[in-house]
Parts: C-alpha cells; sequence; structure tokens
C-alpha cells in the first residue's frame, strides 16, 4: 500500500509509525510575556516517509523541528520515536539527526573528518567507519571532497556534506531545517530531486522545514500546514491542495477565491448557495456542518473556466490582465465583494484578444467551488 | 575521564567561575577591605596598626598637630592632591589635542594601512611603563638630549642644566608619552564607526568645515572622547612610576605618597587614607563615565 | 559605474582631508618611538656616563648578561610571567564559558564586574592593599606570593579576548555535535576548544606581556630574594644611571615587542572575517 493509504489506517493497524506526537506544547517564557510556541500539536509519521512542515515563519515548524532534535524541551505533551518516549532523552542519545539551515560544518575539520564525526562518537569500528564514509559520500556525490576543509567549498556543495553527515549514523529520522532556502533558484530545483531520490534510496523518514509551498507540495509524500502554532491540516500534497481544511490552508498554498454565501437548498452532494451579490452557485457539500447556513466558498483561480457573455454561470468584467509567461492571470469583477482571481493556461484560448474591460462568461462548476471550514 | 559534566547547569556555572572569583576576591576585594579599615586605625611606630578606632589618618591629610596638641591647618598634602589632580589633567588635555588629530587622520587611511597605524600605537603602549620613563631620564635630564646641544654651543655651562628633569613639566611630559596610546584607541574606534556621509550631508546642507566638524564630527565621537579622557586620567591621577623617576622627592604626587608611607614613613593607616581617597577619586569618575554612557545609549537607540 | 565611485572617493577625501594632518601623525610616531630609540642607541654607548657618546660599545650588553642578579631577577620574571599565565588564563577560560553558555542569571553583571575590578582599580591601591594582606595573614610562599598577585590582574587580562572569541563563536556547531551523538565533554573537547583556541591564546600572550613588564605590584609585594626584572632595573636606576640598564631594558623591550606583534597576527581576522 502507498504511504498515504498506511496513514489512514488507525495507528493499532499500521506499522508502528516513525514518530508520534500527542498534544505538544511549547511555552517561553512565564507569566504575562509568555509566549506559546506550539498549541497543542498532535499527528503522526510514518516511516519511510517524506514529510513536511510547511507555514510562515512563526509558525512553530522550527520549535517543533528542534523539539524533536532536542535542542527544545516541551512544556506539555509526548514525542514518542518508533513507539518509545523520547521526550526526556537528552539530544545526543537520541536517534535523530539534524541538517541545520545554515549547514554548520565543524570548520577545523575536513569534510570526510565532519562526514565521520557521529559515526565516531557511536564507537564504530574503522573499517565500519571508513566504509560508511565513503559510501555516504557517494550517495551524495562528494567523494573528490572527502579532504577539503569547509571554507574551501560552496554552498551546495556545504549543504551536500552537511546531509551526508547527518545521514552517515543511519539514524532512524532524519531532520532537515529549510536546507535549500541559502541556494539559488536553479540549484535548490535540482537539490530537490536528490534529496527526494536519497530519502527513497535510504529508506530513512525524512521530516523536512520549510516556508516554501512549491518545495512541500513538489517533494513530500504528506504535509502538515502549521499556523501560529497550530497544526492547520495534514495530508497528501494532493489533499492539502485540492481539499483544504480551512480558510488559512486555501490561502497559504497556491491563491485563492473566496466568496461568501448563505445555503439555499441541501441537494445531497451538491448544495445551491446564494451569494451576497445575488448569483446563483451550486458548491461541493463535502465540508457542509448541520445546520449550517452562512458559508464561505472557496476556488482555485486555474478551476475557472471563462466562455462568452451571458453563456455561463455568472458574466463579470476583466479588471486586470496580467501576462506571466506560461499563463495568464485576470481578475475579473462579477459583482461580489472582491474580483475573482482567474488564471488562463497559455494556449487554450488566444489570450492576445482578451482586453480590461471585456465582458466575459465566468464557469464555476460545483466540483471546483468547495465549502471552507473557518 | 568524564563522560559527563556534573548535571545541573547552574552547579556547573558556579564551579566554572568560581576560581576567577575566588581568586580576584581572596587576592584584591578582600585586601582593599582591609586598607580601608586600615585607614581608620592608629599607627603603631615601625609600620603595622593598632586596632583601635582612630580618624588620625584622615586628619593628617590636612592639619598637622603642634606642640601644644592643637591642630593647624597644614597644606602639605593638599598639595599634593592638587599636583595630581592638575598633572593628570594636563595630560588628558594634552593627550587629547595631540590624539584626537591623529585618531582622525588614521580613520580616513584606507583599511590596510589603518591597522599598520593601530599596530604600531599599540606597541609601545605594552612595553614596560618603567623603561619608557627611564628614556626621558636620558632626554630630560642634566646633559641630556634636549641639553646637549645648548652645552655644546655654549649657552648652557658645564654645571648648569636647563632644570627640565624633576619638575611638573617632566613629570606631565611623562604621563602624557606613557597613556597616549589609550587616548587614541578609543578616539579611533568611534571615528571609525562614524559614518561619513553625515559629515557629507552637513556640507550639502552649507556647513563650513568648522561647523561640520563641531556639530557632526565631534558629537558622534563623544563616546570615544570620554573613554579615551578616562583611560588617561584615572591612571594618571594614581600614577607612581613617572612622579618617581622624573618629579625627584618635592613633587610629590598621590601614588608616590602612598608609597612612601608604606616604605620609608612606615605609617599604614595614613598611607590607607591616602589610597582610600584616590580609589574614592576613581570610582567618582567612572560612575560620572558610566551615567554619560548611559545617556549616550539613549540617543543612539532612537 | 567604477569611475564614479573613484571620483566619489576623490571628493570624500578631498573634504574630509586637513591639511597638515599627515605630517601631524608622522611628528606623533616619532614621539612615540624616539624616546625607545635613544634608550636602544645608548646602551651601546662605551662610556660610563649614558648621556655622553664616547663610541660604540656592546660591553654593557656581555656585563648584563654576565651580572648574576640581572639573571636570577630574569629568570623570576619568566617563572612568575608563566606560572601566572598557565593559572589566570585556566581561571579566565572557566569563567568566560560559564558567562557566555551559562545562560543568565542574578548578579552577572556583578560577576563581571568583578572580574573586570583589577583593570578599575589604580595599581598603587591593589599594590598596598596586597602588601597589607599578605604580611598581615602572614602568607609567605616567597615567589609564590608574588605569582598570587600577578594571576589576580592577569585574570581580566585573559578574561577579554577570550570572551570576545566566545561571543563570536556560532553556538550551533555545538548542537550539531550533540545531534551527532556527542557527549558535553565529547562536544566540549572536541569542538568547542578548537575554536576557542586563538582566543585561549591571545589571552595567554596578553596575560604574560602585562605579568612581565608589572612594577608597582610586584615591588610592593615582592620579598628580597624575589625581585623580578622591572623591580632590578628600578633599584638600578635608583643607584645610579648606568648604560647597562639601557642594555636590560632594550632587552626587555624586545621581548614585549616580540610578544604584542605576535598577539597583534594571532588575533587580526582575515578579509573574510575569520580568523585562523
Amino acid at each position: 500500500m502507498s504511504v498515504a493509504q498506511a496513514a489512514a489506517l488507525p495507528i493499532a493497524e499500521r506499522a508502528r509509525a516513525a514518530v508520534e506526537l500527542e498534544n505538544v506544547e511549547k511555552t517561553y517564557g512565564t507569566g504575562k510575556s509568555a509566549v506559546k510556541a506550539l498549541k497543542g500539536v498532535s499527528f503522526d509519521i510514518a516511516d519511510n516517509e517524506f514529510f513536511t512542515l510547511l507555514g510562515p515563519s512563526g509558525c512553530g515548524k522550527t520549535t517543533l523541528l528542534r523539539a524533536l532534535a532536542g535542542f527544545e524541551s516541551v512544556t506539555a505533551g509526548t514525542i514518542r520515536l518508533f513507539g518509545e518516549d523520547i521526550v526526556d532523552v537528552p539530544t545526543y542519545k537520541r536517534s535523530i539527526n539534524t541538517v541545520f539551515q545554515h549547514y554548520s560544518l565543524f570548520p577545523h575539520m575536513s569534510v570526510a573528518e565532519n562526514v565521520a564525526y557521529g559515526l565516531k562518537r557511536l564507537k564504530k569500528s574503522k573499517s565500519e567507519i571508513e566504509a560508511t564514509v565513503a559510501d555516504t559520500l557517494e550517495l551524495v556525490k562528494m567523494t573528490d571532497f572527502a579532504g577539503r576543509l569547509p571554507a574551501q567549498l560552496s554552498g551546495g556543495q556545504q549543504q551536500r556534506v552537511a546531509l551526508a553527515r547527518a545521514l552517515a549514523p543511519h539514524p532512524k529520522v532524519l531532520l532537515l531545517d529549510e536546507p535549500l532556502s541559502a541556494l539559488d533558484l536553479k540549484l535548490r530545483q535540482s537539490m530537490r530531486q536528490e534529496l527526494k531520490q536519497i530519502q527513497a534510496r535510504t529508506g530513512i523518514t525524512f521530516i523536512f522545514v520549510t516556508h516554501d509551498q512549491d518545495e512541500a507540495l513538489s517533494m513530500s509524500d504528506r504535509v502538515a500546514v502549521m499556523s501560529a502554532g497550530y497544526v492547520q491540516q495534514v495530508g497528501t500534497p494532493n489533499e492539502i491542495y485540492e481539499h483544504p481544511a480551512n480558510r488559512f490552508v486555501a490561502g497559504f498554498v497556491g491563491d485563492a477565491n473566496f466568496i461568501d454565501a448563505q445555503i439555499t437548498s441541501p441537494v445531497g452532494a451538491i448544495v445551491t448557495c446564494r451569494t451576497e451579490g445575488g448569483a446563483v452557485l451550486q458548491a461541493d457539500a463535502r465540508n457542509l456542518l448541520e445546520g449550517q447556513r452562512d458559508v464561505t466558498l472557496f476556488l482555485r483561480p486555474e478551476k475557472v473556466k471563462l466562455a462568452k457573455a451571458g453563456s455561463a454561470t455568472v458574466d463579470g468584467e476583466i479588471t486586470d490582465i496580467q501576462y506571466l509567461g506560461n499563463s495568464t492571470m485576470m481578475h475579473i469583477d462579477i459583482g461580489e465583494a472582491e474580483p475573482l482571481v482567474v488564471t488562463e493556461p497559455l494556449g487554450e484560448v488566444d489570450q492576445r484578444l482578451r482586453q480590461v474591460g471585456d465582458r466575459v462568461g465566468v464557469i464555476l462548476s460545483p466540483s471546483a467551488l468547495q465549502i471552507l471550514v473557518e | 575521564m568524564m563522560a559527563n559534566l556534573p548535571s545541573s547547569p547552574a552547579l556547573r556555572r558556579t564551579l566554572s567561575l568560581a576560581p576567577a572569583l575566588g581568586v580576584i576576591g581572596i587576592f584584591m576585594l578582600i585586601p582593599v577591605c582591609i586598607i580601608a579599615v586600615f585607614s581608620f586605625l592608629e599607627a603603631k611606630s615601625f609600620g603595622g596598626v593598632v586596632w583601635s578606632f582612630s580618624t588620625d589618618a584622615y586628619v593628617q591629610l590636612l592639619y598637622e598637630r603642634a606642640l601644644d596638641d592643637s591642630l593647624m591647618l597644614s597644606p602639605g598634602y593638599l598639595i599634593i592632591i592638587w599636583r595630581s589632580f592638575l598633572l593628570a589633567g594636563i595630560a588628558m588635555l594634552c593627550c587629547l589635542v595631540v590624539g584626537f588629530p591623529v585618531a582622525y587622520f588614521i580613520s580616513r587611511q584606507p583599511l590596510q594601512h589603518r591597522n599598520m597605524w593601530i599596530l604600531l600605537i599599540t606597541i609601545p603602549f605594552w612595553t614596560n611603563q618603567l623603561v619608557r620613563t627611564f628614556a626621558w631620564i636620558i632626554i630630560l635630564g642634566r646633559n641630556g638630549i634636549i641639553e646637549a646641544p645648548f652645552h655644546w654651543v655654549g649657552i648652557l655651562g658645564s654645571d648648569d642644566t636647563l632644570g627640565l628633569m624633576y619638575s611638573n613639566f617632566a613629570i606631565a611630559v611623562g604621563l602624557t608619552y606613557t597613556f597616549i596610546p589609550l587616548m587614541v584607541l578609543p578616539i579611533y574606534a568611534s571615528l571609525e564607526k562614524l559614518d561619513f556621509t553625515l559629515v557629507e550631508a552637513a556640507a550639502d546642507l552649507y556647513s563650513s568645515k568648522w561647523e561640520a566638524f563641531s556639530k557632526v564630527i565631534i558629537p558622534l565621537s563623544k563616546p570615544g572622547i570620554i573613554a579615551g579622557c578616562l583611560l588617561v586620567f584615572i591612571p594618571s591621577l594614581g600614577a607612581f612610576i613617572q612622579p618617581d623617576l622624573l618629579g625627584g622627592g618635592k613633587n610629590m604626587m598621590l601614588g608616590t605618597l602612598v608609597q612612601f608611607q608604606f616604605s620609608t614613613a612606615r605609617n599604614w593607616p595614613f598611607g590607607a587614607a591616602i589610597a582610600m581617597i584616590l580609589l574614592a577619586a576613581v570610582v567618582i569618575f567612572l560612575m560620572i563615565y558610566a551615567r554619560a554612557a548611559r545617556g549616550q545609549q539613549k540617543m543612539e537607540l532612537h | 559605474m567604477a569611475a564614479i565611485e573613484h571620483s566619489k572617493r576623490k571628493k570624500r577625501r578631498a573634504f574630509g582631508e586637513v591639511p597638515g594632518l599627515g605630517a601631524l601623525a608622522i611628528a606623533f610616531m616619532m614621539f612615540l618611538y624616539l624616546p625607545i630609540l635613544v634608550l636602544v642607541v645608548y646602551s651601546f654607548n662605551a662610556g660610563n656616563i649614558v648621556m655622553v657618546w664616547t663610541g660604540f660599545s656592546t660591553e654593557w650588553y656581555a656585563r648584563a648578561f654576565a651580572n648574576e642578579d640581572i639573571r636570577k631577577a630574569a629568570i623570576n620574571s619568566l617563572v612568575v610571567a608563566t606560572s601566572a599565565t598557565a593559572i589566570a588564563t585556566t581561571c579566565a577560560t572557566l569563567a568566560a564559558l560559564a558567562l557566555a553558555r551559562g545562560g543568565s542569571f542574578k548578579g552577572k553583571g556583578a560577576t563581571v564586574g568583578i572580574i573586570t575590578l583589577p583593570l578599575m582599580v589604580p595599581e598603587i591601591v591593589t599594590a598596598v592593599a596586597m602588601l597589607v594582606f599578605f604580611s598581615n595573614i602572614g602568607l609567605n610562599f616567597g615567589l609564590g606570593n608574588v605569582i598570587l598577585a600577578h594571576v589576580t590582574f592577569c585574570i581580566p587580562f585573559a578574561f577579554m579576548p577570550i570572551r570576545a572569541r566566545l561571543d563570536g563563536m556560532d553556538t550551533t556547531l555545538e548542537q550539531a555535535s550533540r545531534d551527532l551523538y556527542a557527549s558535553d565533554w565529547e562536544t566540549f573537547r572536541l569542538v568547542t576548544l578548537p575554536q576557542l583556541m586563538p582566543g585561549v591564546l591571545a589571552g595567554a600572550m596578553l596575560s604574560f606581556v602585562i605579568s612581565m613588564d608589572d612594577f608597582i605590584i610586584t615591588l610592593m609585594v615582592a620579598g628580597a630574594g624575589d625581585t623580578t626584572l622591572p623591580v632590578y632595573i628600578y633599584s638600578m636606576i635608583r643607584q645610579g644611571i648606568t648604560p647597562e640598564i639601557n642594555a636590560v631594558s632594550s632587552i626587555l623591550l624586545l621581548f614585549s615587542i616580540v610578544l604584542v606583534t605576535a598577539y597583534w597576527f594571532v588575533t587580526r581576522t582575515k578579509p573574510d572575517g575569520k580568523n585562523h
């Protein structure tokens, strides 16, 4: 079964989860000036999973990572590593290794010595250390640099060594603290692929922290979206994007349109609503609560189709056009509080014909409109 | 070999601080407290103290006992105190007048040159004070470097002297020479941080060179100036080597006076009293500095 | 672009430059080094009276080296400086580690104040205080008294470069070490200490120079047989000025200059912002 399927099973049924977080809380300071960085965080991470913590700065993702590594203590809750409670286990005894954001390579040791460091502390035999160091350096393609000092390496090279150093002791879980943030775009994109491949080859659970949603969506088996110390949603990239659990997730991952409306008649899987602007729309009723009448509808810009005025769900007027290369982004006023953001991929219609001021028909299909849980 | 240091971080920290604090506490704090106490005790004839309370030491600063046991105002020691403050002040001013332009000059040099200049200024400062002051005996003394030409030319006879040595002037020269690096370095540090575009902005706004100097450069380098002045004034106040070697017996300062009490005069309480006064003066100046520094910080924070 | 930068630089120098400043700076340097030069030059004076030049001779250096008292004083100086440096640097390192890594605690400011206290109390006050202390407590370890006194005022000098180095160090390195299964002691030994070494070295050098050069405190505290070089030079000056004093002084000067220059090279930060 796939990782996503396994994650959907109740805990007792699947293979023991790599990491189990239960009501983890972290408070800094006391009294009036106390800051709660983590509030009741609970979810599981499966073995051999590429798991990402995604969120804006200050959301608590780094705090959670550091709590897993042992650099921070937790104020409440439990953390289990393959069933074993590690909350009171000191850092150097946890079988978890970290790839630091700024690499933190030991400047007075060579690349090989850096990579061997953890193995030496674990008192492995000399032959085993040599073999592991060689294998790991090959895995990150840094074999030729074994004798160099960190100061002699570029940023990307240092990052590979940092990865090798953390992988060499073969930890149960690998933590990666925004490791690609200091690299330039092209390098970042190629490293994403490499990281994915390395995770697949080693079978080690990767927990990856980033604020970049593209990274999260492209690399992960599952993502936990965080904000202000809370976990907003845990799911596969597809679930997060297509079916965001709430307004924050909808707005943070990708662009989103929000339309306020009132339920006029529930019809099974689909519900009819009337918007503030008077339009009648049909939406996916999946998230509708018992007795709920006021809803916020959510819609991705690329799910909107345009047609001739008068032939679609609603009519609107184009108020802004931005050419983005492989698509065109338009703002269309359909009489609601905010104009609709619509993206049309290149080639569907001859975009050169669209002009500000044009009246167009906007097709809003029920499968594209979802009800948001606030 | 320990695998783990003592577990409690607070305990570890205390153990770590103990040696340094212990040494300074035992060999400095306690001794200073002891002489503070001594200054209020009676003097024993050939050194040492008698354990009975007495303010004789402090009284001795101002008054002398006449044969009929009445007190007469005796200015001798007050003159010494006055000389100490005067010469320390003169040294400070000379250092400032010479040191500021030099510091300014260095701060305007390209980066590689600047380090060279600073190194060259630092080196003499770390050499032995005694030795450097001794050099001035050679320069200022009878038949010394300065006098010698006068002798050759015949202006001075072989037994005459310009009298540069063994004077307040010689002490001032010695103090200035010894401590001037301590004026240059802090001012340089301040000026180096100075954003020179501020001066350009002043010029842009029609300031003359002098106005730019007094209204922009001086206020912004004030922390360095104050630090430099204190670093020269305070050690000069309690100096021993310069008045001893260059001043001769007649031009005592607080430092030589204290040492005299503990060697020849053998009046420990009196020596302790003078030391206390010196210490008090230093503490007062440091507190003034601390307050000025805090005010400066407030200005920079906005 | 480069042309504009260049002309801007030229304009800046032209605006900020004060005429004659360069000459003043050079004159200042001459003022600073002339006495030292005079001292050294006259140590090669053949004649008896320092100020009257009678010819070139290294006789006084020979005499200085042969002088048994001078040799004893020099050895005492070296012994005291070495011992005091070793002890003071250790104390200072421990204290710096506690203050930089120990988190905040009540009285942290006061602790730093006490450690830097010897820098603020006038030397003569410290000197007589120690004299009174040693004689009243009846402590008499001979040269040990001098060593203890030197340790006291060397600690702050060793402390400052070490503290500065610690403050500039990257703490994530220690985290990384712990992350990779190193115990606290291993982390200290393998990561912290090697990083700290340049600071410790600088502190030791500073402490050594300060100890070698100390005069007034040693004068008051040292007993009859425990003379150090500066104190001996003083007694020579008191007895009468001969070029032998110049010779000994020049040697002492050379020693200090070499040490300070070495210290400067060790602590110099390279263009990339790191040292060593």
